[in-house]
């Protein structure tokens, strides 16, 4: 087994755990986290994967992606929290209404 | 050198390790603010991680922004939402949603889909150039020397407008949705005061350097803004606000100056090449900076201002 599939296989094992914590969890700021890990997961997926190119250098496509989505996921948590934050401030509670388990 | 990569080895299924540890802790941890705190040390482990993948450049995106900017933020949001709901509500809510037997079959969810895509990676082939070649072939036209920042501003520019496009929108939804910023605290205590004298000029000097030496070598536009980005937050903290007469079209001019700049130069090399983005390879050096200078200065200041919060209130709309 080389360094890309060990790092490959620990990205789809954040990813799992994240999928795992994101159901589980119904306060929203944990469902933010867990997107987040989730997120650094698919990200560990692709640069690993990247690595297969024997003694060469890196493939840089998949390290820019990266680089686009790690900006891309701050802007969209930062968005994430307010709309959180705007929720609570109306309902006094940081999570989504669950109408089937009343 | 059998003994080095042993030793690189344990240290690989070590940081793997560490990685899902830390990660399960920050997901499970029942007090919200230590599963914030764990978040930002994952993101430090993922740094760790990028620089033994041969990825420098996404390493340095992660410390300044995956660890350092998204922790500030999270940081903040649970400040705020602390004063907004009475605490220990959220253990409560937790516990009496989520019924035992569920939490089986969620789990037997999650390890069914990590099991499937498992398979998937291990039955990937272990050699795979990808676009490699390509870039290799192709990095004497693109005005620079450093693959990643070739592909990042030339070889996929749009990407890249599209992304500033997407800073910018999420700081629209942020100042659309109103509410406040944060507020001005107390006076900084004299630590922090001092920190943010000492280490904001640091920081700039640090983010034009990154700017430059992104050309031949790992740095940017992203990791140059990040660290501007981050400068912003410790001024923030320390309870320094820009001047309201500044808060209005000159905040507004530095937030679209990358996106701007990426649209004016895509529609004149539009005109000039016929094609979206496509540098002349004598000019790519220079435009590239160009574009990379106004990126970086949006950037920072967009994440800034995500991290301020509400939009801020310029002199005319207080009269």
């Amino acid at each position: 087994m080389s360094t890309s599939l060990l790092y490959a296989l620990v990205g789809i094992g954040l990813f799992s755990l994240s999928l795992y914590g994101l159901i589980v969890h119904s306060h929203l700021l944990r469902k933010i986290l867990a997107l987040n890990i989730m997120g650094s997961g698919i990200f560990l997926v692709l640069v690993a994967l990247a690595g297969r190119t024997g003694e060469a250098p890196p493939d840089a496509v998949p390290h820019a992606m990266v680089i686009t989505g790690i900006v891309v996921a701050v802007s969209a948590t930062a968005l994430a929290l307010t709309l959180m934050l705007k929720l609570a401030a109306e309902t006094g509670r940081a999570e989504l209404p669950d109408e089937g388990r009343e | 050198m059998e003994a080095l990569t042993l030793l690189g080895w344990m240290f690989d299924g070590l940081l793997g390790l560490g990685l899902l540890w830390v990660a399960w802790r920050a997901l499970t941890s029942p007090d919200l603010f230590r599963a914030i705190v764990l978040f930002i040390a994952f993101g430090l482990l993922m740094a760790l991680a990028w620089v033994r993948l041969e990825a420098p450049d996404v390493a340095l995106a992660e410390a300044a922004i995956g660890a350092g900017l998204t922790g500030a933020l999270l940081l903040a949001a649970f400040a705020k939402l602390s004063s907004i709901t009475a605490s220990g509500d959220e253990k409560q809510a937790d516990s009496a949603r989520i019924y035992s037997h569920q939490l089986y079959w969620i789990a037997a969810v999650a390890l069914l889909v990590a099991a499937g895509l498992g398979y998937v990676i291990l039955s990937l082939p272990p050699y795979a150039a990808g676009l490699s070649v390509e870039v290799a072939a192709n990095l004497q036209t693109s005005g620079v020397s450093h693959p990643v920042t070739a592909v990042l501003l030339n070889f996929r520019g749009y990407d890249t407008l599209l992304e500033m496009v997407v800073l910018l929108v999420a700081l629209l939804g942020v100042w659309s949705l109103g509410g406040p910023a944060i507020g001005r605290g107390s006076a900084p205590g004299p630590v922090l005061d001092m920190m943010a004298r000492v280490l904001v000029p640091l920081l700039i000097m640090v983010a034009a350097y990154l700017l430059w030496v992104g050309a031949h070598a790992p740095g940017g536009a992203f990791q140059a803004g990040a660290v501007l980005g981050a400068a912003g937050v410790l001024l923030l903290l320390a309870d320094w606000r820009p001047r309201a007469g500044l808060m209005g079209w000159p905040l507004r001019l530095m937030l679209v100056a990358g996106p701007a700049a990426f649209v004016v130069m895509a529609a004149l090399l539009y005109m000039v090449e016929g094609r979206l983005l496509a540098f002349p390879p004598a000019q790519a050096g220079m435009l590239i900076l160009m574009l990379e200078t106004a990126a970086t200065v949006s950037i920072g200041v967009t994440l800034a201002a995500l991290f301020l919060g509400g939009r801020p209130q310029s002199d005319k709309e207080h009269t």
